[in-house]
């Protein structure tokens, strides 16, 4: 017995050797990983990008799909940034739908069913085929750290890998622990291996981590599903993409998109649950990490909203030449017999063959307050973290941080100043923010409504927003850049154009307006004051004006029509912004003793001696930080400056 | 989202101490201070006139034809020679506390924010118009104020009023978390989509009950701030020279206003800028004057009136059985008790009153002795401002012109709404204005708090997959 329990055991590093320098390590190529490691590379830094399994770099191990309401927004601004998860999706996938339609602006968002194998497949070929990065399989046990600054990482095998910098994305690996009903096991996300002894290193190096848990369904073979009596939900025919870069010729027509299909739970599946939650460990007790609120688990669904005697059940695709089917709004952690006998009281299930079951996952996060706006832990100099590891759910949510994590360590080896996304530039930037400012008690989720300037975070204007900024870090090329501008003059004249036509009253017209209820017009209207009605589009308004000389691409007609129609709004939130932005210039220095500051009630101290807020603004944003404890902060700073000049 | 102020707004205030009569002035500092005064006052053309003059003119409401407030005179800052080295607009008015919370109004309904106390201070430091050695200064005055008249506004908030608003902010979010889930998870089933008509009706809804509550705030209620205060004790104790010393030394009664319906019999008062409405001050006249019996009866129906009682006592001679009865009237009440005439031997044991009937702050004090008043103007601040001693009446004073206000931007959003519907923008824009009205109204209650929205979401549907 104890010979087979020592085979069992793993070992730990006795051996080491010198595997190499770089500049920046990545460890973990999940969607996090992926990005910080392109972006790193792509800026012209020696980059190594270190995965437990080359089978899962930028795998999807649950939902299927990229984009959604903020989501999809995030992913335009990784694309304008020169991130490649856009690109990688418009190439992968097999579904595309822009979501509210019906609804205003700043709220329609793009989604996409993945090819998942594609998808991985896909992005592993484009880091092999980066200049300047390495991707290699390996376990990271340990960071070398000195003088809390870290400089390199050591692997299981005993390679050591000398960095000046290392981005951190280790994903729900670490510490990961799968429940099925009764069973539990040590594992990364489906079925990989975990990440045991870095967690442990973490915390040896003054880390604070937490538990966390999310679960994904089960999946079943698409073959055995009956879509009589189950509806159908097709791909869009208008084309549209996740990048700026991917031209409409490449859209892939409704009838090669492959449907969803959309199914109910009913009052039988939810009895098979109440009947058995004491085996689910999500309700035993056995699981306490803290799930996610918006990404409830079926038993979740059940107890809390008892009144329900329905929930949907989506059917996704995992990919072409793909029969395995993920049953979206499932997810549970009930033991497997359970799971195959509540897929078969679902209609259009009831002879489905489960072929994975699904399970929940409790993981290791690092609390994401220890980290910096930059995302550089201010636990360790030099070492920065990204994606679930920082407390954060989704794909889009991973990519966004670390690509930003990427960028930073990668002009930390450069000697520059780290690019900080403000709230009122990007979708990163409040989630960013959020997470830093305020810490997360739930695996993160970007929702609409946790951006305050949305009217202006949109999903079309990501690339005016940001391409910018992708540029002048060197992830956007001149060429492209070029046709950024061109976009962007071809928008200005036209509104400018718009704004100076003046459309003179005829019976066309006026049988139009009234039509809609209006009375005729009796003097001529502005161009752009006609558009802002309700009733008009740009293509009826060409119907009373000369046209441009070239026909407009319908990005550009869908940002001008946007910009005229919502004006009056657009302005009240850019007003706002222009005054957080002094605010947001208004700088704290690194080295204030807040203990020191008379006056800033307690509670006020402790929140930001743990937060170490870099501006003033950010400081405001602080939940227990009061009115006057930023007053009295602000004139204790500026005391400083008086004092210098003095 | 919360509120959020920013040192770069224009800011308004009424500058002049509260509770005080003749001429109070509203003052405007800020980059934006010329352009609200423009709006709401008729006479010279501000742009026109010097820097440091004086201008005779009207205010009015523009929302209501120019209908002629007040009769001012506004005296015209330009930066940066200020206190602030902002823009400085001061309205002179002289219509009275409810004319000049009037006028407060008008300046914060188009487009001053409500300042903070000692935020004309801070800026002065801030733009340096004030030196390193005054900035300690400045952090205490902020520090002293800011909170405590924060919770002062809290605490002065009427049951009613806070009742009236929570259910509408209630109705609001269900409203915006409703909108939030129809934009976050617009393939969910169990939410119902919140249509144009629907965001219409419950606009208009909600847009009544602010226009009743602020009917209620302003019908003439602004005169009878204060405390409720009574000045007890049995006869020849000193109650009324301890009235004419609050009274005299402030030099601060607010003398009848024609049109008000102010008992005669009572007086205002303003200690340390507390507003107090002394009770029955005829009655401490003519009982100590005519030195007859008087009734415990008339004390006991000030006492019941009141939200501070100050209990005078002879602290030269022995508890007497009415000194008794009045202790123990009081035993539940927010109290003072001031021994008086300590300049005498003491033949009181203070610690066995404290035992018998309860603590109290006790004040020492004699005719001669200045600094009792002074202790008891403190201890009365403290009360009021750090212990929160509220206001029975419906108050509208000084700090409430927050509620006001907030209540007014609330309706001018909610109006926003109504409009933005009227001309055919989607829920989800108009839906910005409804939720800064539910800041708004956050803001009066003390309510909202980072992810509130969130939580109502996630309470309130099932929703994720």
């Amino acid at each position: 017995m104890t010979e087979k329990k020592e085979v069992l055991k793993t070992t730990d590093v006795t051996h080491t050797y010198n595997a190499g320098d770089y500049d920046v390590v990545v460890v973990g190529a999940g969607h996090a990983g992926s990005e910080a490691a392109l972006a790193a590379a792509r800026m012209g830094q020696k980059t190594l990008l270190l995965t437990i399994s080359l089978e899962m770099v930028a795998f999807m191990p649950c939902n299927p799909s990229v984009g959604g309401p903020a989501k999809g927004t995030v992913v335009r601004e990784i694309d304008a940034l020169g991130g490649e998860m856009g690109k990688n999706i418009d190439k992968t996938y097999i579904q595309m739908r822009l979501l509210n339609t019906g609804k205003g602006p700043a709220v329609q968002a793009l989604r996409a069913q993945a090819d998942k194998h594609a998808y991985h497949q896909e992005m592993k070929n484009t880091i092999e085929k980066e200049d300047n990065l390495t991707l290699r399989q390996a376990i990271v046990d340990n960071l070398v750290v000195n003088d809390n600054r870290v400089e390199g990482v050591i692997t299981n095998t005993g390679a050591i890998y000398h960095a000046k910098t290392v981005v951190l994305a280790t994903g729900t690996s670490a510490r990961g622990q799968i429940y099925i009903g009764e069973l539990r096991y040590s594992s990364g996300p489906n079925n990989s291996l975990p990440s045991i002894k870095l967690s442990e290193n973490l915390e040896k190096n003054g880390f604070n981590l937490e538990r966390f848990k999310t679960g994904t369904p089960p999946r079943v073979n698409g073959n055995t599903i009956d879509h009589s009596g189950i509806e159908e939900q097709p791909g869009d025919e208008k084309p549209h993409h996740f990048s700026f870069m991917t031209p409409y010729s490449d859209y892939l027509p409704v009838s090669e998109q492959i449907s969803c299909w959309l199914t109910y739970t009913n009052p039988t599946t939810h009895q098979i649950i109440r009947d058995n939650l004491d085996r689910s460990p999500l309700f035993n007790g056995v699981i306490d990490g803290i799930g996610p609120r918006y990404c409830p688990s079926i038993e979740d669904k059940v107890v809390r909203f008892a009144d329900k005697d329905r929930h949907q059940v989506f059917l996704e695709p995992e990919g072409r030449g793909n029969d395995e089917w993920y049953v979206d709004g499932m997810s549970n952690s009930m033991p497997e017999e359970l799971q195959q006998e509540m897929l078969h009281s679902i209609k259009g299930l009831e002879n489905a063959k489960m072929m994975r079951p699904g399970y929940a996952i409790e993981y290791d996060i690092i609390p994401p307050q220890q980290m910096k706006p930059s995302m550089e832990s201010k636990v360790i100099e030099n070492l920065f973290t990204a994606g679930q590891t920082n407390g954060t759910s989704g794909y889009e949510e991973a990519a966004g941080q670390g690509l930003m994590a990427g960028i930073n360590a990668a002009r930390k080896v450069q000697g520059k100043d780290p690019i900080i996304l403000k709230r009122s530039d990007a979708y990163i930037g409040v989630l960013i923010d959020d997470l830093v400012t305020k810490g997360t008690n739930e695996p993160y989720r970007l929702l609409t409504s946790r951006a305050e300037y949305r009217l202006l975070l949109r999903n079309d204007n990501a690339d005016m927003r940001l391409t910018p900024i992708g540029h002048e870090i060197g992830l956007i090329s001149d060429e492209r850049y070029e046709a950024f501008l061109a976009k962007k003059k071809a928008v200005e004249d036209e509104i400018n154009r718009l704004e100076t036509i003046r459309i003179k009253p005829n019976d066309q017209i006026n049988e139009f307006v009234q039509s809609h209820g209006d009375k005729p017009l009796k003097d001529g209207i502005i161009a752009a004051q006609f558009l802002r009605r309700p009733y008009v589009d740009y293509a009826k308004l060409l119907e009373y004006i000369p046209a441009t000389d070239e026909p407009l691409d319908p990005r550009v007609v869908e940002q001008i029509t946007i910009y005229i129609k919502y004006a009056g709004y657009i302005k009240k939130e850019e007003e706002k912004v222009n005054r957080m932005k002094k605010m947001e210039s208004k700088k704290i220095p690194e080295k204030i003793d807040y203990d020191a500051i008379d006056g800033i009630a307690t509670e006020g101290k402790e929140k930001l001696k743990q937060i170490q807020p870099t501006t003033i603004a950010q400081a405001s944003r602080i939940s227990g930080v009061n009115p006057s404890d930023i007053a009295i902060l602000s004139v204790y700073i500026q005391q400083g400056k008086i004092a210098k000049t003095e | 989202m919360p509120l959020m102020t920013t040192d770069y707004d224009t800011i308004a205030a009424i500058s002049t101490a509260p509770g005080v009569g003749g001429i109070s002035i509203v003052r405007i500092s800020g980059s934006d201070a010329m352009k609200i005064a423009k709006k709401i006052y008729r006479g010279k053309d501000l742009d026109k006139v010097a820097t440091d003059t004086i201008n005779y003119g009207h205010i009015v409401d523009p929302a209501n034809d120019d209908s002629r407030v007040d009769e001012v005179m506004v005296s015209v800052m330009r930066a940066p020679k200020t206190y602030t080295k902002e823009d400085i607009i001061e309205i002179n008015c002289h219509g009275g506390i409810q004319v000049t919370n009037k006028v407060l109004q008008l300046v914060l309904r188009n487009g001053a924010r409500m300042a903070e106390p000692g935020e004309f201070t801070k800026r002065a430091f801030l733009n340096g118009r004030i030196d390193l050695s005054q900035s300690e200064a400045v952090m205490d005055l902020i520090d002293a104020k800011t909170d405590e008249a924060r919770k002062a506004a809290l605490n002065q908030l009427d049951g009613n009023l806070s009742a009236a608003i929570r259910k509408m902010r209630q109705k609001i979010v269900d409203v915006l978390a409703n909108v939030e889930v129809n934009i976050d998870y617009p393939e969910y089933d169990g939410a119902e989509v919140v249509t144009s008509k629907l965001m219409l009706d419950k606009a208009q809804e909600i847009k009544a009950e602010i226009e009743k509550l602020l009917a209620t705030a302003q019908q003439g209620k602004v005169l009878r701030d204060g405390l409720n205060t009574a000045i007890v004790g049995r006869p020849n104790v000193g109650k009324s020279s301890l009235l004419n010393r609050l009274l005299h030394e402030e030099k601060a009664i607010v003398t009848d206003v024609p049109g008000t319906t102010r008992d005669v019999l009572d007086e205002y008062v303003n200690v340390a800028g507390v507003p107090l409405h002394l009770i029955d001050t005829a009655g401490i006249r003519e009982t100590e004057d005519k030195v007859e019996k008087i009734g415990v009866d008339r004390s006991r129906a000030a006492i019941k009136k009141a939200d501070l009682v100050l209990l005078v006592l002879n602290s030269s001679e022995p508890l007497t059985d009415e000194d008794r009865q009045l202790l123990d009237l009081t035993r539940d009440s927010k109290r003072v008790i001031l021994l008086n005439k300590t300049d005498l031997p003491m033949k009181l044991d203070i610690e066995k009153i404290k035992a018998e009937y309860g603590n109290s702050d006790m004040i020492k004090t004699s005719a001669m002795a200045e600094n009792g008043t002074k202790t008891l103007e403190d201890t009365i601040s403290q009360m009021f401002f750090t212990k929160g001693i509220a206001s029975t009446q419906n108050s509208v004073m000084v700090t409430n012109a927050r509620h006001i206000s907030l209540l007014q931007q609330a309706l001018d959003s909610v109006q926003t709404v109504i409009d933005g519907i009227g001309a055919g923008l989607p829920v989800d824009i108009v839906q910005i204005d409804l939720q800064s009205a539910w800041d708004d109204l956050g803001a009066i209650t003390g309510d909202s708090y980072d992810d509130e929205l969130m939580d109502q979401l996630f309470d309130q549907f099932c929703i994720g997959k």
